[in-house]
């Protein structure tokens, strides 16, 4: 048992030595991901490398994951970017600025196919924020970037 | 009690006021009449919907020279403008981008485009504003109607962003083909990923 534990420990420790990875989905994954029936809220931010107030806004995620820790709040990270800038532009982009949260990228050509399932009001511009919790029902959406204090209030209704 | 009721009833007022005041629909959906703006175009000329009597149409797209998705999708619009124009829908492109956020979205920048269509400057951004549009490139297909201009699509160009040869939808010339025939286009809303259009910051 020891020898297991200690066998997973490092295997985490390795893991995050590494760095972070990012993990390719179709949106089926994601969908199937945010409907979990789960009371942990999660704070879906939809964003690029090219977007420039994507990037600008991306720390604000990363102070609201760290201050969460323990909490029952998860943030995904969604990158709108082409798959085929997964090596060259995403994964040192995540590396370079030591991002914690989850990241992912939506690897699917056509909005057209996906958009309006993921949120009806979402138009297409990024940044594009997520926060649901399935538990409760609740749903919040922001089709605009968000400030530190804008994001911490709007995460903070779901935790009343 | 009594003193506050001259409060409450203020308060009534202002609740009231501010549901009258919020607009009721985001911008334009398909079947509205487009109201004709007019705008500066990158050669100093005032440019409005109205001026160009042959016009059965327009196609309008909010675009830009920043976003790497106008960028992307620039030649496209060229090709839009090349194939339809003939056919009585001229391109209009609208930069409705502040400078001041954008610097590359500067008149002086614009101006460095040769475009054989007009590119015109929304420095007051209410133009996007009255479309509703949210992103570089957004596109509206408007109708003539008599002297009005009625909306027929909104939304993508087509379904692929990054690589032209490997289109499978051409939105735009789906719906472009119904229009031109006198029908309704089946699809008549769609979406893209763009850029947040540069909002003036209050």
């Amino acid at each position: 048992m020891l020898k297991f534990v200690s066998l997973v420990g490092g295997l985490l420790l390795s893991a995050s030595a590494f760095g972070q990875s990012v993990a390719v989905v179709r949106f089926p994954d994601l969908q199937k991901r945010l409907a979990r029936p789960t009371d942990t809220t999660y704070v879906v931010n939809f964003w690029a490398t090219w977007c420039a107030p994507c990037v600008k806004e991306l720390p604000g995620f990363e102070q609201l994951r760290a201050a969460n820790a323990g909490k029952k709040v998860k943030v995904l990270l969604v990158s709108l970017d082409y798959a085929s800038q997964l090596e060259k532009k995403v994964k040192p982009f995540v590396k370079q600025r030591g991002l914690k949260s989850e990241v992912l990228l939506l690897n699917e050509s056509d909005p057209n196919s996906w958009m309006d399932k993921l949120d009806a009001k979402w138009s297409g511009a990024l940044p594009f924020t997520l926060i649901i919790n399935n538990k409760t029902n609740q749903r919040a959406t922001f089709e605009q970037e968000l400030s530190q204090a804008e994001l911490t209030a709007a995460l903070q209704k779901f935790q009343k | 009690m009594k003193k506050l009721l001259p409060y409450f009833s203020f308060c009534f007022v202002l609740l009231l006021s501010s549901f009258i005041a919020r607009p009721t629909a985001d911008g334009y959906k398909v079947g509205d009449k487009a109201t004709d703006f007019k705008l500066k175009n990158i050669d100093g000329k005032m440019v409005s919907l109205a001026d160009n009597k042959a016009a059965k149409g327009y196609i309008v797209v909010f675009t830009c020279n920043t976003c790497p998705f106008a960028k992307a999708y620039e030649s496209r619009i060229v090709e839009l403008n090349a194939k339809y124009a003939p056919k009585g829908y001229p391109v209009v492109a609208i930069n409705p981008n502040d400078p001041a956020v954008a610097p590359g979205d500067s008149y002086a920048d614009m101006q460095k485009k040769k475009y054989a269509f007009p590119y015109l400057v929304d420095e007051s951004q209410q133009v996007a504003r009255t479309y509703g549009a949210t992103r570089t490139p957004h596109l509206y297909v408007l109708t003539r109607k008599g002297n009005d201009f009625v909306v027929s699509y909104i939304g993508a160009i087509d379904d692929n962003s990054e690589d032209a040869k490997l289109v499978k939808t051409k939105y735009v010339e789906n719906a472009m083909t119904e229009i031109l025939a006198g029908k309704p286009a089946t699809t008549n809303s769609t979406k893209a990923i763009g850029c947040t259009i540069k909002w003036k910051q209050a």
